[in-house]
């Protein structure tokens, strides 16, 4: 049994999804992908520890050997994603109960369970596979139903713009796909293979040839789309924001890490064997890229009214760190990168637990909206506070930790300029993270807020079991620090020199 | 040189065209406000991508690769796994339509226009009093 585990990982809620539609009843719906994704989530905390303490797994799909079959490679850096989707996904399961019921329109709620479940098959699988044109199919599952879960934010209390942007979405990342698949079929005309392993072994022999160079090319601009790097950001902020509370906290906190996630693969696994931030100007495009996304990103956030488009703009900033991380190119900076990957997803998915929250009792997340909120919803705002804190960098906070690392990878390469704009981002995130502070425990609410009070516990305790965790982290953040180390140290490891 | 252009063109014909049609419907993509003609602009798009694939796992005189019995020459095949690969873009390709039109008739029932800028202005419209 534990044997096939790692096919079961991604089977399991693919085999889920159309039983929703089947089962239609509302309470067996959601009872039933609770139960998968709890599954979900114990298989991949099964996985994460075989994996840190045996090494790597590879599974072979029907047991076709690797180079000829699909085969899915789990090593602890996808362990470690694997987890956080399915952690991520179990908890904000159990948030949308309420808020969903608000949202999205009542007949449709069993669809949005088998969409969900979809979206998290393709996540997962993402990040489970060893062969690059699986890893495609993956990808256009996610897309395809997170563009639907996107649009069902047109419900009731949702506005019209939820379409749109959905539209937008479907657009921009069918382009981020279908670039990322003629990447693959350049490599495939070359070299005659779609195993990652296997592309690894047979790359540095073409990379001379344009077309492998083109194909990178087609790779890395395709999935800087999904991940939302600048400038192919401008879905996000729109999409995050109409989008129904629950998808946006599950889709802030998963989609973009699991696309930097293929692009670390891509890098350091299927080019490898090729020094690409020696021969090629990836690095310095990479860092430049990181840095307009920080300081526009945090910028941006500033000027926002609407929170929710606030945190689409900080998450802009914040895969700036990450994707800075990888093109400083030490192991530091790495690691840093692959602990801000972790932290930021636990606190992203709190914070826009907190504003789905905030838009259940106010129906808006405006600042004006959150007004003298502090006194109304204790719980909910404390936990925005805690995740916010973490959010800037404060000490004592996960943020911190992987804010500490990324400077001093910086150092490090010897580029302090680079460190004094990672400041300047926390700076502005400071400003504005206190603005929403400052409305909510400062000010007077305009009007009386008699309604506004605290949601019931499945909504606040996955906000606080996730906000309590960006603390956690970065009081006793050994484990997780260890555990980037060891995967910076594989990644870098077999990169010539 | 323009013998040798010509060349490059007939001898890599289906690149050309490929590389003409993920041009064409990435430029309809981006430059058209019609949201029913950027959905045709993506479907050229990833039309071309279809041909390029299935281009490369042709080769001259190579025929399908079916085992026939008696048959004791060793024919050559032709590469059957970008077609199969094609297969399963194709099924994505025809999901991503499906769910882009039915948007366009939502988007079409909730803001009565598919013209992007027109959308947006509405959408601007709205903003400006809260």
């Amino acid at each position: 049994m534990t044997a096939h585990l790692p096919v079961l990982q991604v089977v399991l809620p693919l085999m889920a999804a159309p039983l929703c539609v089947v089962i239609r009843q509302l309470t067996l719906v959601r009872l039933f992908s609770l139960v998968v994704t709890g599954t979900a989530f114990l298989i991949s905390a099964t996985l994460l520890y075989q994996v840190n303490t045996a090494g790597p797994i590879s599974y072979a799909i029907g047991n076709w050997p690797a180079p000829y079959g699909i085969e899915y490679r789990i090593d602890l850096l996808n362990a470690v994603l694997l987890f956080i989707i399915s952690l991520i996904g179990f908890l904000v399961l159990i948030y949308s109960k309420n808020s969903i019921a608000r949202e999205i329109t009542q007949n449709r709620l069993y669809l949005f369970h088998s969409l969900y479940l979809l979206c998290m098959t393709g996540l997962l699988g993402m990040v489970i596979t060893g062969d690059v044109f699986n890893l495609f199919v993956f990808l256009e599952i996610t897309a395809l139903s997170s563009y639907a879960l996107i649009a069902m934010g047109g419900g009731r209390l949702g506005n019209p713009q939820a379409l749109y942007a959905a539209f937008r979405y479907l657009i921009l990342g069918t382009l981020g796909g279908t670039f990322y698949i003629i990447g693959v079929g350049l490599m495939y005309m070359m070299t005659g293979a779609l195993n990652m392993a296997d592309l690894a072994r047979l790359l540095p022999s073409v990379f001379d040839t344009t077309t492998i160079q083109a194909a990178l090319g087609f790779l890395v601009v395709g999935i800087t789309l999904k991940m939302a790097l600048f400038p192919l950001h401008m879905w996000q902020a729109a999409a995050y924001a109409r989008a129904p509370s629950t998808v946006s906290s599950f889709l802030a906190a998963t989609a973009t890490k699991v696309a930097v996630y293929v692009q670390l693969r891509m890098i350091f696994t299927v080019f490898g064997q090729i020094p690409l931030f020696r021969d090629t100007p990836l690095d310095e495009i990479l860092i430049v890229l990181a840095l307009s996304s920080m300081i526009i990103g945090s910028l941006s956030a500033v000027y926002q009214k609407d929170m929710r488009r606030m945190l689409a703009f900080s998450s802009l900033a914040q895969i700036g760190y990450i994707v800075l991380g990888i093109g400083l190119n030490n192991a530091t900076a790495l690691s840093a990168s692959i602990v801000h990957l972790f932290n930021h997803a636990l606190m992203k998915s709190a914070l826009f637990m907190a504003l789905g929250a905030v838009f259940m009792s106010t129906h808006s997340v405006k600042r004006g909206a959150m007004r003298g909120l502090g006194r109304n919803m204790p719980i909910t705002m404390a936990a925005f506070v805690v995740a916010g804190l973490s959010l800037i960098g404060v000490p004592l906070t996960s943020g911190f930790i992987s804010k500490w690392l990324l400077v001093q990878g910086a150092l490090e390469s010897g580029m302090w300029p680079v460190a004094l704009m990672i400041l300047v981002s926390s700076l502005l995130s400071i400003i504005y993270i206190w603005k929403v502070v400052e409305a909510a425990y400062f000010k007077k609410p305009k009007r009386a807020l008699p309604k506004a009070r605290d949601p019931g516990p499945t909504m606040w305790v996955p906000m606080w079991i996730l906000a309590a965790a960006s603390i956690w982290f970065g009081v006793d953040a050994g484990t997780t620090v260890g555990i980037a180390n060891k995967v910076a140290e594989t990644l870098l490891g077999g990169v010539p020199q | 040189m323009s013998t040798d252009l010509l060349e490059q063109v007939s001898g890599h014909f289906n690149y050309w065209m490929a590389v003409i049609l993920m041009m064409v419907g990435l430029y309809v993509v981006l430059s058209r406000h019609n949201l029913i003609k950027k959905l045709v602009g993506l479907n050229i798009f990833q039309t071309s991508v279809f041909i390029l694939y299935v281009s490369m796992g042709k080769i001259h005189g190579g025929i399908a690769p079916i085992y026939v019995e008696g048959v004791t020459e060793q024919p050559v095949f032709s590469n059957p796994v970008p077609h199969v690969l094609m297969l399963t873009a194709i099924v994505v390709g025809i999901a991503t339509t499906a769910l882009g039109l039915s948007l366009v008739v939502l988007i079409k029932k909730t803001f009565n226009t598919i013209e992007e800028d027109e959308i947006q202005a509405s959408l601007d419209k709205k903003r400006r009093k809260p």
